[in-house]
Order: structure tokens, then sequence, then C-alpha cells
């Protein structure tokens, strides 16, 4: 487990949270980008501990929760085929579509599998020449060298029967949206560790000195979080915006060239939906042209597909920091884990779902205290 | 029908809205939440009767003055064979331990066996071998028995029902609705392993060491737990589900509150390694060896020796304490000294993208 324990060392941890409780003069305001970040933050109960010197805003960086409800749609509708085997990672499984999702799909006989690599998903075509094999490539910087490999795969070995459904977003875009909506309240970010192993943070660096906010490549365990925090604290307090890097042991300001090369190579920029966001320009990844055959929306006729985002939730809000769970009208009325209207109160560590749980808590708590 | 927008993966699971679905989903057999729906609203208004009502791991039954415990469970685990036993161990193993989370002494099984056509005969003859075995060991008879066969394609190999009985002891009833404020929680040994070594063979992941399964019957934990009696409040054995949907069971059943130590949580190495690969939570992957114990705090250091007498239980440990505090609420104390919530999943544990 090295390079694991010690970054979950709680001594080192504790020490932490006391040096950044000692700098900060005032509450900050931070956002981690990535949902990875988010997990580990909710599953320590770092927000908690650093209540009063810092406020954690969980960002739009999970790729599941940012997916738009048309890409899903369109995966339903690839999955539900007679000819085709499904293939996606293990989460979008529950993911709501407009009517079901892919778990019931699969119960109404369609071929759904969940792989763990998109290099699975080419095996399994290779297997099984009379279907085709479609991959849901999703995911932010972090996946796409991967997808954009069994692509070229793909091509290489003369693979027919294999195609992509493509939901990639990046990060940068998503950062500056969020900076200038005339509401932002964030003031330094996280920025997620194994999006720069890709691509590096060279992108980050004008964002940091247009808008003045400090970017902290950082990691995923508790320690790496809390450093990332630390570093983000002092240069607030200090009064300096810089990029800096955290997420030693992984990072190197210029990515890791070969896998940006494949991707640049399979993959070119494109305007993207965002959920809860809207769409934010040149912010997703689509094939290229010459990848078109392995393009599944072409091949399955679905790229025309267009649904409107229903508003009946305020989860783009909570997700880019403009209100806390509990300021939405829904929130634990009509919007509860069980029947959840949006994203951050479907998932047990989204941002609603945890607030409504510790609600639970310390509800019971200040019951049982007053009894 | 309200359209709902997609999850957030920094999770293991996400619900969809439950009253949406239906047909039967893979999720109705995870022992979460929607487990928990299929039986209440198909089941149980039907079959509706006082033993069933028990909702227990097995039912009490009282026949000639006599009380005695009945379970009966399927096993359909793919692959048939896994590192560490069979299906057959788990169709022994598995009732037993139902049975003795009761504090009754097993007196007898049942098998009943759905064969598919063209299974390997030395395939049959190794799972058979294997569940004499664990019957053998655990000194309780197959009594009685079944088989069928079914067309190719029609089942997976085979499956293997198993029913067990036995005899409730007067002096020892602990139940999942007699925990009390101030128990200290043990576990009986690593948790997660059984689920993680079938993960393991059946995704085909290579790790350095195969995990093994902890298939063990705790009939003989909860005999050397016999001599506490009445301070013994609790048994479970964490199987789907793991030690988090058994302990939010338990303090639902109990009305009580519990806290647990992340610290104090023994999961193996190798096991938390392939949980952190696949992006599963230990606290939710199944066990077939483990038991969790409510014990009066008093007595929860004779429980732990108790325990730890018995090779599977050599490395019982205390896991968190009942609280008056949040009933109904199972929080976990993080390392940090941080405070979480741990839920029942609402489906399937899914592999988290990041």
């Amino acid at each position: 487990m090295k390079y694991l324990s010690e970054y979950r060392d709680a001594d080192i941890a504790k020490s932490l949270i006391a040096r950044i409780k000692a700098r900060a003069t005032r509450r900050w305001t931070l956002m981690e980008v990535c949902g990875g970040q988010t997990h580990t933050i909710v599953r320590q109960g770092l927000d908690e501990l650093l209540e009063g010197a810092v406020e954690m805003i969980h960002g739009p960086g999970c790729p599941v929760c940012v997916t738009p409800l048309e890409q899903i749609d369109k995966a339903l509708a690839i999955a539900a085929r007679p000819e085709v085997i499904f293939t996606s990672f293990g989460d979008m499984l529950r993911v709501p579509g407009s009517d079901c999702d892919l778990q019931q799909v699969r119960a109404r006989g369609g071929a759904v599998r969940v792989v763990y690599s998109p290099l699975d998903a080419l095996a399994l075509a290779q297997q099984h020449l009379d279907k085709e094999v479609v991959f849901f490539a999703v995911g932010f910087e972090t996946t796409a060298p991967a997808n954009a490999m069994a692509v070229w795969r793909a091509r290489d070995l003369g693979v027919k029967n294999f195609s992509v459904l493509v939901s990639h977003v990046t990060v940068p875009p998503a950062i500056t949206a969020i900076l200038e909506s005339s509401d932002n309240r964030v003031q330094g970010f996280l920025a997620a560790g194994h999006v720069c192993a890709v691509m590096g943070w060279e992108e980050y660096e004008p964002i940091a000195t247009k808008h003045r906010v400090p970017i902290i490549v950082t990691g995923f365990e508790p320690v790496d979080i809390l450093e990332g925090i630390w570093m983000a604290v002092d240069q607030l307090e200090a009064g300096r915006h810089e990029v800096m890097n955290q997420y030693v042991r992984s990072v190197r300001r210029q990515g890791t060239p070969p896998a940006r090369a494949l991707v640049a190579q399979v993959f070119e920029l494109a305007d993207r939906q965002w959920r809860g966001i809207g769409e934010i320009p040149m912010s997703g990844l689509r094939l290229r042209e010459e990848f078109a055959e392995y393009d599944a929306e072409r091949k399955f006729g679905v790229g025309g597909l267009k649904v409107t985002e229903p508003a009946d939730c305020r989860a783009g809000d909570v997700l880019t920091g403009r209100i806390k769970p509990p300021q939405c009208a829904a929130f634990g009325t009509i919007c509860t884990p069980e029947r959840p209207l949006g994203a951050p109160m479907v998932s047990t560590e989204g941002a609603c779902s945890a607030y409504y749980n510790l609600a639970k808590y310390r509800a019971t708590d200040a019951a049982e205290a007053t009894s | 029908m309200t359209k709902r927008p997609p999850v957030n993966p920094a999770q293991l699971s996400c619900p969809v809205p439950l009253e949406q679905s239906d047909r039967v989903q893979l999720g109705h057999g995870s022992g979460g939440k929607l487990s928990a729906q299929l039986v209440a609203r198909h089941f149980l208004p039907h079959f509706e009767n006082a033993a069933l009502s028990q909702l227990g791991d097995a039912s009490v039954v009282t026949v000639g003055g006599a009380e005695l415990a009945v379970s009966t469970d399927s096993f359909v685990v793919h692959p048939v064979e896994f590192p560490g036993g069979n299906i057959g161990t788990l169709a022994v193993h598995g009732t037993l331990n139902d049975v003795a989370m009761m504090g009754a002494r097993p007196v007898c099984l049942t098998a009943g066996f759905v064969l598919e056509e063209g299974l390997s005969l030395t395939l049959l003859d190794r799972v058979i071998d294997e569940m004499a075995r664990a019957a053998r060991a655990a000194g309780v008879p197959i009594v009685a028995g079944d088989t069928k066969v079914v067309d190719r394609g029609k089942a997976d190999g085979l499956y293997i029902n198993t029913t067990g009985i036995g005899v409730l002891d007067p002096t020892f009833r602990p139940a999942p609705a007699r925990a009390e404020g101030g128990d200290a929680i043990l576990v009986s040994g690593a948790i997660a392993r059984h689920g993680m070594a079938i993960m393991a063979a059946r995704e085909g992941l290579a790790f350095e060491s195969a995990i093994t399964s902890d298939t063990a019957s705790l009939a003989p934990l909860v005999d050397a737990l016999r001599p506490l009696g009445g301070d013994v409040h609790v048994l479970r054995d964490p199987t789907r589900g793991g030690v988090a949907s058994t302990l939010n069971e338990i303090a639902v059943s109990s009305n009580v509150g519990i806290e647990i130590d992340e610290t104090a949580l023994p999961v193996p190495g190798d096991v938390r390694a392939a949980c952190e690969m696949l992006g599963l939570d230990p606290l939710y992957v199944a066990n077939e060896g483990v038991m969790v114990v409510f014990v009066a705090e008093a007595q929860a250091e004779a429980a732990l020796r108790a325990l730890r007498s018995h090779p599977v239980g050599a490395d019982a440990v205390r896991i968190g304490r009942v609280v008056t505090a949040h009933p109904r609420i199972v929080a976990l104390r993080t390392p940090l000294g941080g405070t979480r919530v741990v839920d029942l999943l609402p489906g399937d544990q899914l592999p988290r993208i990041c």
C-alpha cells in the first residue's frame, strides 16, 4: 500500500487541519473539481472538520453527474437494440434517462455489461463478431487516453463491430464557466490530479492569472486534499494566485505527452452540453472525422436525438456553488434520496444527499439532547 | 413522471426512483432497499403468518412444545468454484449460520439441487464432496434431498437450496431487536473476503495472491459465546449487503443508534487493495464466515476471548458501540475524527469511474 497509507495518516491530517484553521483569518470558499475528491471529502467528513475556516463547494467534476440527459437517452436507445452488447463503467448503469436506466434495459433483455476498461470492450467485440459492441466513453481527460487507444486499436486491428458513444468533457472550460458567472463565490480551486496526470497544468495558468484565483493540482487521499486546501488558503491569505502542484508523485507540468498526443489524434474539441450548467463552448471531445465509423451515434442514427433538460430541480445551482442544498425548495420535501429529483440527491455522497443525511443525524442528536 | 437528471459517481451506487421499475432487476436480490421492498410488497401480503413476519435469519416454530429455528436459502453463486470453497460449501455454511445466529443448535439440513443439462459430473462430485465435508465438520447431517435437471441454458451450471433446522436454547436468545445503548459491537474476523474472492474470480482479476473466501460455519463461535447467556444481545452474519447493511437492520430493529470506528474495521490488505481498484466499499461487501456480535459492555472482553479461542474467530475485534443518540442511524467515525452516515444501499453496489 505504498503511497496510500502515508496519505491516510490521521496524525498528519489532524496537524494539517490545525494549520489551516490557524492560518485562515476568514472563511474561504474553495471548490474541489473532481468527483473522486468529493468522495473523499464526504467519506472522511473533511468539510465538518474544517468548519469555520474553509467552505468546500462540490464542483461539477464528476463525469456521470454532468452527462446530459440526451446522451443517456442515446445510450438507452442503443443498448435496447437486439444486435448490440452495450458496455459501460459500472456507475453509469443507474443513471436515469428520460424514462428508464441501463439496469432496466438489462432487465428487459438488453445485453448490458460492466467493464473496467474500454480495451475489455474491444476484446468483447473480437469474441462476438456477430454482435455490435458499443462502449459508453464517458469521463474527463482522465479516461480519454484509454478510450482513444481502444478506437485507435480497433482501426489498427480492422475490428468493424466496435464503436463508442462519446460523452467526454474537459475541466478548464468548466472552471472558466464557473468563474465567469456573475454570482460566482469560488475563491480557489483544487484541480483534479488524475486529469492533470494526463494533461499537465499549463492550461490552468492563464485562468489563475486572469481570474486571480489559486488553482492547486491535488490528489485524492485525505492528506492530499488537506495539503491542497492548505496551499490554497496560504496563497489566499498572502494575496497570491498561482497554479501549484500538490500531487507531485503523479503529475508533471506537461502531463503525459504520449497520452495527450493519442487523445489529440483521435478526438477533437467540440461544444458540449453539461447537466446543470448548459452548453459550454469547446468543453467536450468528439471523434475526429477519420474515426467516424467508430462513432456509435452515427452508426445507430441517434445523433439527432435532442432532449430538453427538465428545470424541476436546482442541481445546477448546487453544482456551481450558487446555493447550498437546503436553500432549494424541493430539498427534503419532494426531493429525498429515495425519490431524488436531481443528481446531487441521487447519490448518497452527492451534496444534497450528504446534507440530507447529516441533517437527519443532527436532528436526532438534537432531539435526544432536549428530551 | 418527472424526468430526472443523472447521478454523481462520487459514490458507489445511485438509486433510481424505486417506483419506476415494472420488472425484477438484479438489484432486487442485493439485500438492500430494493430487496426489502420486494419482500414487503410482493411476498408478505400473501404469505402472512406469525413465524414469517419475524423476518429474521431464521423463523421460530413451536412443534410439540419444542422451539425450533427454521431457515432456507438458495445458492446461485457464479463462478461455482472459487478460492476458499465452492457453491456446496456455501450452501451448508450459509444455512447453518442463519440457524446459529438465533442462538440455536443446528440439528439437520435438507438440500435441493437444480442441475443444468451438460454440467460436468466431475464438477458436481467436487461440489457434493465439499458439501459433505462441511456438513460432517459441523456435525449436521443432510437428511433429505431433491434433484431436478433443466435444459441447457436454463440454469447457470447448478443451483442449490438448503433448509436448516435447529433447536433453540431458552437461555441464549440473541435477536436483532435486543441491542441496547452501551453495547459493544464486535466482528469475529476480517471482513469483505468472500465478496472480493468471488469478484476477483468472476472478473478474472489477477492479484498477486488469490483472495480466499472466508466461508465457514459460525456454530462453534456461537457455542463459545453461550456461557455469556443473556448478555449477548444480537448475533448476525453479514452476508449480502455486508456489515453496513446488517448494522442498519439492527439499528432499525432495536431503535438504537450505532457508531463504528473506521480504523477498527478489520479489512485485510489484499482485500482493501482489490476494493480500491474496483471502487467498492468493503463495508458493503458480502461475508460468509463472519458474524457481528452485540454484547453488554461488561462482557465485551469475555466475548472477545471466547471468539478468539476458536480458529474461525481468531481475529475478532471490537468495531464500535451502541449509542442512544441518533436512533436508527449508523454513523462512522473516520480516522480524522469526522463523521459520516453509513446508509443502506438502494440496490447493487456498482464500481465507480472516479
